[in-house]
């Protein structure tokens, strides 16, 4: 692991600002992301983390900062960017329409079109049932609207959207917050081989417990600020609790602009 | 390959333990819903029949009642597509007013001192003239909604008021007539239908096409090696929806041209016959086969591009829609130039019928057709809706008044009923969406 320092960063956002009518809901907040990493981003609800992860992906601008991809920089403006650079984002809502199927909603916005240029629903069928055969081979409602699915089918229909399109980047905001005991361990599996496979993952939640044994980093967030930085083989579950809920960087840590000064 | 063998095992489980009909509706994968629509169109046509001594089921009637629907009807596919993303459109009968008076006035009175009266140009440009008209007011609309953000109930109820008021200005309130001939076949009547030969001909080629429709359908599924309706269900499909072309083609080619007609066809023609021999079959009538074809690319659009899947994702989550990338204000944009296009398009019909464009033309017609759209099973909750639906909705609308005329009901009387069996068509629509999930 303390090899992956000398790479390049596969994303390195730098002094990240937006606010929202003169809230500063992210204020000059830098994170970065090395291939084959999994960063938790912690902090109270509120905190800021979606709201970082949402400029990533396109979802909202930033109003000041820059964001570089593989070392140069990358103009992301809205999701149809973001998905161009390989950066793949699991909402903590799913954003599933829930209204059509399965296949439908891998993709969306990403068609398979005919030589007609139609819609080629049967390839997309076919694809969605290969993908979906590998996360939940059970799985074989293809032809329902995914409001039909039940909780942990759904969390299944936006993952595999996530890693449909050779991901390099992943965003997972929340990602077993729906789920229970087993289908949380299958998404602990999933996250491990994706970073076998050289992805980055960012991964989002309020929850400690859910991430400290996944990520090899963590960033925590409060008030919109970067806390600090810390492996989670320097610092202890104990520590980062700390930095979450008082804003105090341990030894192990590199505090931020949002360290409170002890 | 182990997986779809489990599958189909568990699949013929569940199927054993169903009845013979749950089987046949499994098997043939046919919408419930759509069938119940059916059942119950069949169900006010026979009721009007019985109530009024036969006459409502009548090739004479039901060839009347394809042409009065065929302009509500154009108008109510697009309405699907509007309601589906949400919004809605108070304005269509205004704008129908409005474009119809701009054909009108293009025809009777700006062309005939250009290109002379007559020519066989006129309904074209007319047409055209209409059909840009109306793409134009709908995409302003469409602008003010999605990218200035006004809601569409506000923008299209002021859309009612101001296009009305501009339908009357264009002419000061006078009325336009006569149209142009070859402009007033889209209208309907014995020269505006396609007569028998011609008739049979587009029903073999509905006939020819349901039957390619399932086997490309079959075809493309094997090739995917997903699991396939069994043949005998397949073979029925195509059976019964051939026998229902045929069947509507048999009945409006036994409604022969009026008596008065026929003489003065006899008449001009120089013909040795009597009028009562002479039997000339009606046929379809144009303006229907233009609410088909509308019917056909509209269901088209909203099934097989993208611009259609988009239409529904952007309905059942307007914010999924946008994370995944869709230009959602354009997608919505873009629906509002349909609806104007086909505002224009159910306003050339109604026009060339009346053969006279009024200011008071479609009035209250924005109702018609999202009644039409809603009874068709469009949710006003969004993303969910039909277009065949919709015109399925815009015959039980058009069956309701007409059949209300034949019994010699009072118009006010007629009102009541039409707004009680919406509300309780939604209601019942909304139970069967209960029972479903």
């Amino acid at each position: 692991m303390n090899t992956i320092t000398d790479t390049q960063p596969l994303v390195d956002m730098k002094n990240i600002s937006i606010s929202f009518g003169g809230i500063h809901a992210v204020d000059d907040t830098s994170v970065d992301l090395f291939p084959g990493e999994v960063v938790a981003l912690l902090g109270h609800n509120g905190a800021g983390k979606s709201t970082l992860v949402k400029i990533l992906s396109g979802a909202y601008q930033r109003s000041a900062g820059e964001i570089q991809i593989d070392g140069s920089e990358a103009v992301i403006n809205n999701p149809r960017d973001a998905k161009a650079y390989g950066i793949e984002t699991i909402y903590q809502t799913l954003a599933l329409a829930d209204n059509v199927d399965t296949a439908a909603n891998l993709y969306l916005g990403r068609e398979l079109l005919t030589s007609w240029g139609t819609l080629d629903d049967v390839a997309m069928e076919a694809k969605a049932r290969e993908v979906m055969g590998r996360l939940n081979p059970r799985f074989q409602r293809f032809k329902e609207p995914v409001k039909a699915l039940s909780g942990g089918q759904r969390q299944s229909v936006a993952i595999a959207r996530a890693i449909l399109f050779n991901a390099r980047i992943l965003i997972m905001d929340e990602p077993t917050a729906a789920l229970g005991p087993e289908e949380t361990a299958q998404v602990s599996d999933l996250i491990l081989k994706l970073k076998a496979d050289g992805i980055g993952i960012f991964l989002v939640s309020h929850d400690i417990a859910d991430v400290f044994d996944l990520a090899d980093r963590v960033a925590v967030m409060k008030n919109g600020q970067v806390v600090g930085h810390a492996r989670t083989s320097e610092v202890t579950k104990d520590e980062v609790l700390g930095m979450i809920i008082l804003g105090k960087c341990p030894p192990g840590a590199t505090p931020g602009p949002g360290a409170v000064p002890s | 390959m182990t997986d779809s063998q489990t599958k189909s095992a568990a699949d013929t489980a569940r199927v054993s333990q169903m009845s013979v009909v749950g089987r046949f509706f499994k098997a043939t994968e046919l919408d419930t819903r759509m069938l119940g629509m059916i059942g119950a169109l069949l169900l006010i046509w026979i009721l009007f029949d019985v109530f009024s001594g036969g006459l409502f089921l009548t090739p004479r009637n039901l060839w009347n009642l394809s042409v009065q629907t065929a302009s509500v009807a154009v108008m109510a596919t697009g309405m699907v597509l509007v309601i589906v993303t949400r919004n809605i459109d108070l304005s269509v009968g205004s704008i129908l007013g409005f474009v119809g008076m701009i054909m009108a006035v293009t025809q009777a009175e700006v062309l005939p001192a250009i290109i002379g009266f007559d020519n066989p140009f006129t309904w074209l440009i007319a047409l055209l003239v209409g059909i840009a008209v109306g793409a134009a007011i709908g995409a302003l609309h469409g602008y003010i909604i999605a990218y200035l953000g006004v809601p569409a109930f506000i923008v299209t109820l002021g859309g009612l008021l101001v296009w009305r008021g501009a339908a009357w200005w264009v002419t000061s309130g006078r009325t336009v007539a006569p149209m142009d001939s070859t402009f007033r076949l889209m209208g309907g009547g014995p020269s505006g239908s396609v007569g028998a030969m011609a008739s049979w001909i587009v029903g073999l080629i509905a006939c020819v096409a349901i039957v390619a429709m399932i086997v490309s359908a079959r075809r493309q599924r094997k090739r995917f090696k997903f699991p396939l309706r069994p043949v005998w269900a397949e073979t029925i499909l195509a059976a019964v929806g051939c026998i229902l072309v045929l069947g509507a083609i048999y009945i409006v080619n036994i409604y022969y041209w009026p008596v008065g007609i026929v003489r003065k066809y006899i008449a001009a023609n120089n013909l040795e016959v009597s009028e009562t021999e002479l039997l000339i079959a009606h046929g379809v009538a144009i303006p229907v086969l233009i609410a088909i074809l509308v019917c056909i690319v509209m269901t088209f659009m909203a099934t097989r591009t993208r611009f259609g899947r988009y239409v529904f994702a952007l309905g059942g989550n307007p914010e999924a829609a946008a994370l995944a990338g869709i230009n959602t204000r354009w997608v919505t944009m873009k629906i509002f130039i349909i609806m104007g296009v086909l505002c224009a398009i159910a306003a050339a019909i109604s026009t060339a019928r009346l053969n006279a464009a009024t200011n008071a033309q479609g009035t209250l017609d924005e109702l018609l057709t999202i009644a039409a759209a809603v009874i068709g099973g469009t949710s006003l909750a969004g993303g969910v809706g039909t277009i065949a639906g919709a015109m399925i909705g815009a015959v039980v609308m058009q069956s309701l008044q007409s059949g209300m005329v034949l019994l010699g009901l009072d118009t006010p009387l007629q009102n009541i009923v039409v707004g009680i069996v919406l509300v309780i068509a939604v209601w019942l629509d909304s139970l069967y969406r209960k029972s479903q999930i």
